[in-house]
């Protein structure tokens, strides 16, 4: 028998990987769903145990060899308390949303298909894991493609409800394609640096460099890393790809990828910007974070002004997350304990509230047919709980105190004051001002005016989407009223970036 | 003993209240607010609750500040007789949401650091902003929507004045840097005018945020525009929490901050000078409320004791003659659903306890002895005059005078006598005359039965008495400027009855003297406010019209237009060219 407690990263990665491949031969009805249900819930177990065994053991850190390869040959999978952390948000995220899949995809994808979709989805939901995971450079690139391809896959199957899904997925492959393509240039570069695909390695490698400020091939893996990580975490004006994405994909699929694709994305970010590169080379070295913050601060402003413009509240959320992946990139671009601890919370935080959003709006699709504003109209008064779950989430993307989004906010003002930056204190401010507005527009539809057409006779929805729903959506104010374990998560976290562990 | 921070059992509480229907709504609607009465009372004299925040920083939930006792107190007995003055309508939501607008001041009151102060502080802004919306008109809706901007403005403000200060704080090695001892700026904190660090400009923008809760001239256009607009019910709880919280917080941060005298000046003329103008009776209250702060804010600014205790027992006693005043506005537009002066009239006909009310509620506004108003306003100009605060002193007597020009004897006026209209609505149902009458015996009852009141201010005297607000020379100069207004008053009248046409036709004796003061003096004043009125009102209207307009004009804006896949190539190259530059030159 396997010894579970030994082998737990690799089973976090094995047990979907092949739980999604075995999802293609369960056929139609309930199984697929029970299927990919039982599936994502072990592995959040597993996430759930990991986070526990690193915490108990009081290492910084638990690395694993896959294949007993030595790791400087073969992968090696390392644990710390970052990718625990980002770990238990995609397995925890993923198991919820899928919880939540089956009325939602018997409603918006054709019977035929159901284990299809449950296979790529727990696919999807690997490669999240697995780029997360792992200490390996290019195993990140293998399994990002496993992550984007079905994640192309998983939006075009929005087409039984709205073709455009199709046009949409198309945008995000090309452009999904371009990110991944740098990255794996960068990769390439760094690697004939280095002579190295193990991350701890090339970051050593790279340090005994003498001229490393200088060197042009490190210069160049850099600019291509930073720009392909860029487009995969959809930081403004690089985020083309997003809006349609999450607009048009399946209710379930924009709630998984709002919550954790982008997440993942910048948890490559700091993998490869703090633990490859270091901090001295990206931060201070290179004037590039100077950039990576004006970009997100020109996301943070002009997403939320698009958020405000939108007719469809799903698009509506779908800059929203634009805008709030500007405050995740401002706050570690500061490079500083309060800002990086601001990020990682914000991940966290953002994941849970925009996440239970989503959920709530494809409740919303599911008895109404669509998620225009004009469908939310009063719709409070006919769907009193998935309607409170939204306007709760969106009191989080304000960032009102005792809810999440408070916690964020006040790591990221007191980070970017730490570095005098005083400008972002004024961006991140009035960004939740525009997310007021935005948010506002919500909730006036929903509290406001009476319920017409297919709105009138709407039912609450089913219990079976509103517990998921409210799980998130209590999260996302639980951890505003005692952030103590995130907060605390964290801010170890962040130390440990900043203090050059790779 | 207590435990908790009592606003918690409003906050909680209200949370039922959805779930409840008929007799048991009703009867928790008036025990909850009681129970936290109960509750404020019950919290012993060294409470010290204690929760941790993030990084071992700790907030205090409850802890008696100086004048913790008189705020609490207040907000509770209003949150108990405006639910009793609600008792009868049906909306959904504006109870619960008036109950944590209430409970959330309460906690505030109780809040020994500056953290929780804060997140009640926002916690009120939700609650209000609900209560404005659930006038249920479209004209609420925007109005709510500009009331909760501005007070997230103003909670944005001071959020990034707080942890600037708790920066400098945490800088400087101090151990707990949520303490509300270190925020109390008081009157040193504007005497270094150096901006070395972050922490140097925390006071202004703290005190900025709090301004602009106070609906302080030019931030406080916001009151007399969402007040108005919501319910009977809702305009009534409105009327006693935001700004008298402020008055609160300025008091334990500010107190003796010289600036605040001039504020509340400023506040107390401007109150005054557009209530005069104004025709909608609940507005012209609305304008009064941002003049009786004026007072508390410059009773502040003096920052002496008696000052202080002053500015304390005005915001007891107005919460109660306000609430009273807009109680009896709300039965007018309840029975008659109009609210403008010139629609009404001859009301005293059917309405007698809607009429004696509201006129006890006007004199205890213009502090006519034997009411409330007049132990607690006369306080306040006492200490200015004790300062030697002559320009204050003055400002605060003729803004007085104003202040029965328009509450005190406009507002009856016109909605009860003057020009009979033929309306003949009955009274209000028994629970809204239930509350009026409780709140007018109040009125009277503190003007008589003072000492209680004078003995949970914040710096109580306990070697005898601590003000004697019946000394002949007091009675007899508040009745002079009482008689003397009243008669301008009339004098005035045809005046006053045209106030929606501002050309001021003045007859021949005033031609003379008048147009020299309006064009010198009032026309600026008037010009000034008005342009940062027109700015609020209708500006920032047409620029959030433009904003949110969807669809077709937004598509015509390069920035928020589709990129085709084509553009979106260039750029991504455009990046790459960016950061292989920037890397090569750095």
């Amino acid at each position: 028998m396997i010894d579970i407690q030994a082998n737990l990263p690799a089973l976090i990665v094995v047990i979907p990987l092949l739980g999604g491949v075995l999802a293609t031969f369960t056929g139609r009805g309930i199984l697929p769903w029970a299927w990919a249900s039982l599936v994502t819930g072990a592995t959040f177990a597993l996430t759930l145990r990991m986070m526990a065994t690193l915490l108990q053991s009081g290492a910084p850190y638990i690395s694993y060899e896959l294949g007993n390869w030595p790791r400087w040959w073969g992968i090696e999978y390392r644990v710390d308390l970052l990718n625990a952390f980002i770990l238990l948000v995609v397995a925890g995220v993923g198991f919820i949303t899928t919880l939540y899949a089956r009325e939602s995809v018997n409603d918006e994808i054709a019977k035929d298909r159901h284990h299809v979709f449950y296979a790529v989805w727990i696919l999807a939901i690997t490669g999240l894991l697995g780029i997360t995971i792992t200490g390996d450079a290019f195993n990140v690139y293998v399994l990002l493609e496993i992550s984007s391809l079905t994640v192309y896959a998983l939006i075009a199957m929005g087409k039984d409800r709205d073709r455009r899904a199709l046009t949409a997925s198309l945008r995000y492959l090309i452009l999904g394609s371009v990110g991944a393509s740098f990255i794996l240039l960068g990769i390439g570069y760094l690697m004939m640096v280095t002579g190295t695909l193990n991350m701890e390695d090339m970051h050593n490698q790279l340090m005994r460099l003498a001229n490393l400020d200088t060197n042009r091939t490190v210069l160049v893996a850099f600019a291509f890393l930073l720009v392909g990580l860029s487009i995969k975490m959809a930081l403004y004006p690089l985020h083309m790809w997003l809006p349609k994405a999450y607009t048009y994909a399946p209710s379930a699929v924009s709630a998984l990828l709002a919550a954790t694709a982008t997440k993942v994305g910048v948890y490559m970010a700091f993998r490869f910007l703090f633990g490859i590169f270091g901090v001295g080379f990206s931060f201070y070295a290179m004037p590039s974070h100077l950039i990576l913050l004006a970009m997100a601060s020109l996301g943070i402003v002009f997403s939320s002004l698009a958020a405000i413009r939108q007719n469809n509240a799903k698009s509506l959320l779908a800059y929203s997350s634009v805008g709030q992946i500007g405050y995740i990139v401002a706050g570690f671009s500061l490079a500083n304990p309060d800002g990086v601890a601001g990020s990682i919370v914000h991940i966290f935080n953002h994941a849970v509230t925009k996440g239970g959003m989503f959920l709530a709006l494809g409740a919303v699709a599911y008895r109404v047919g669509g998620t225009d504003i004009s469908h939310l109209r009063g719709l409070a008064k006919r769907m009193p709980l998935t309607c409170g779950a939204l306007a709760l989430g969106g009191l989080g993307l304000i960032g009102m105190p005792l809810t999440a989004g408070f916690i964020s906010k006040w790591y990221l003002v007191k980070g970017a004051m730490g570095s005098g930056m005083w400008g972002l204190v004024v961006v991140v401010l009035f960004g939740s001002l525009l997310a007021l507005v935005y948010v506002w527009k919500l909730i006036e539809a929903m509290y406001f005016g009476e319920p017409t057409g297919r709105s009138a006779e709407a039912k609450e929805a089913p219990l079976s989407m509103l517990i998921p729903i409210w799980i998130l959506v209590a999260l996302s104010i639980y951890f505003g009223v005692d952030a103590t374990f995130t907060g605390e998560t964290a801010t170890r976290a962040a130390a440990g970036l900043l203090g050059g562990t790779p | 003993m207590i435990e908790f921070p009592p606003g918690l059992i409003l906050v909680l509480g209200a949370l039922l209240l959805p779930f409840v229907k008929g007799p048991v709504r009703g009867a928790l609607s008036l025990l909850l607010p009681l129970a936290t009465l109960v509750a404020v009372w019950l919290v012993p004299d060294d409470a010290n609750v204690t929760v941790s925040f993030l990084q071992g920083m700790e907030m205090t939930l409850v802890k008696w500040n100086r004048p913790t006792a008189v705020f609490a107190t207040i907000f509770s007995l209003m949150a108990f007789g405006g639910a009793l003055f609600a008792l009868n309508q049906n909306r959904k939501v504006e109870l619960p949401a008036a109950f944590v607008y209430a409970g959330s001041a309460v906690c505030v009151t109780f809040a020994g650091d500056i953290l929780s102060l804060f997140i009640f502080w926002e916690l009120m802004a939700v609650g209000s902003s609900i209560v404005v919306w659930s006038g249920n008109t479209e004209a609420s809706g925007r109005a709510g929507l500009r009331y909760a901007a501005v007070h997230f403005l103003g909670g944005a403000v001071m959020m990034a004045g707080i942890l600037a200060h708790v920066f400098a704080l945490n800088a400087g090695g101090v151990e707990n840097p949520l303490l509300l001892d270190y925020f109390a700026f008081g009157p040193g904190g504007f005497d270094a005018l150096s901006f070395n660090g972050p922490g140097d400009i925390a006071p202004f923008l703290i005190l900025i945020g709090i301004l602009i809760n106070a609906a302080t001239p030019p931030f406080g256009s916001w009151l007399a525009d969402a007040y108005p607009e919501a319910s009977e019910s809702g305009t009534v709880f409105l009327s006693a929490f935001t700004t008298k919280t402020s008055v609160y917080v300025l008091m334990i941060l500010f107190a003796g901050t010289e600036l605040l005298i001039y504020a509340g000046m400023m506040m107390a003329v401007y109150g005054i000078v557009y209530a005069i103008l104004e025709n909608d009776m609940r507005r012209i209250l609305a304008y009064s409320i941002v003049n009786q702060v004026g007072f508390m804010v410059c009773g502040i600014g003096i920052g002496t004791e008696m000052a202080l205790n002053g500015a304390a027992a005005h915001a007891f006693a107005h919460i109660i003659y306000k609430a009273l005043l807009l109680m009896s506005a709300g039965s007018v537009l309840y029975m008659t659903g109009k609210r403008k002066c010139t629609d009404l009239g001859g009301l005293y006909h059917t309405m007698p306890i809607t009429m004696w009310c509201g006129i006890i509620g006007a004199l205890a506004i213009s502090a006519f002895p034997w009411t409330s108003g007049f132990i607690s306003k006369s306080m306040i100009s006492q200490a200015a005059a004790d300062n030697h605060l002559f320009a204050a002193w003055m400002v605060l007597t003729a803004a007085s005078a104003g202040v029965f020009l328009h509450a005190g004897i406009k507002f009856p006026w016109f909605v009860f006598f003057q020009k009979d209209r033929g309306l003949r609505p009955p009274d209000p149902p028994w629970n809204m005359r239930a509350a009026m009458i409780f709140f007018a015996v109040l009125c009277v009852a503190l003007g008589v039965w003072y000492e209680p009141l004078y003995a949970i201010l914040p710096f109580p005297n306990v070697n005898g008495p601590l003000y004697e607000p019946y000394t002949v020379s007091h009675v007899v100069s508040q009745l002079q400027l009482l008689l003397w207004s009243g008669l301008a008053f009339f004098l005035l009248l045809p005046v006053l009855k045209r106030t929606l046409t501002i050309t001021l036709d003045f007859d021949w004796f005033y031609r003379r003297f008048v147009p020299v003061l309006w064009r010198s003096v009032l026309k600026p004043v008037v010009t000034v406010f008005g342009w940062s009125r027109d700015v609020f009102f209708i500006e920032s209207k047409r620029f959030a019209g433009a904003m949110t307009r969807a669809d077709t004009e937004a598509a015509r804006i390069p920035l928020f237009r589709e990129w085709s896949l084509g553009s979106a190539m260039v750029l991504i190259t455009f990046f790459l060219f960016v950061f292989l530059v920037v890397g090569y030159t750095h």
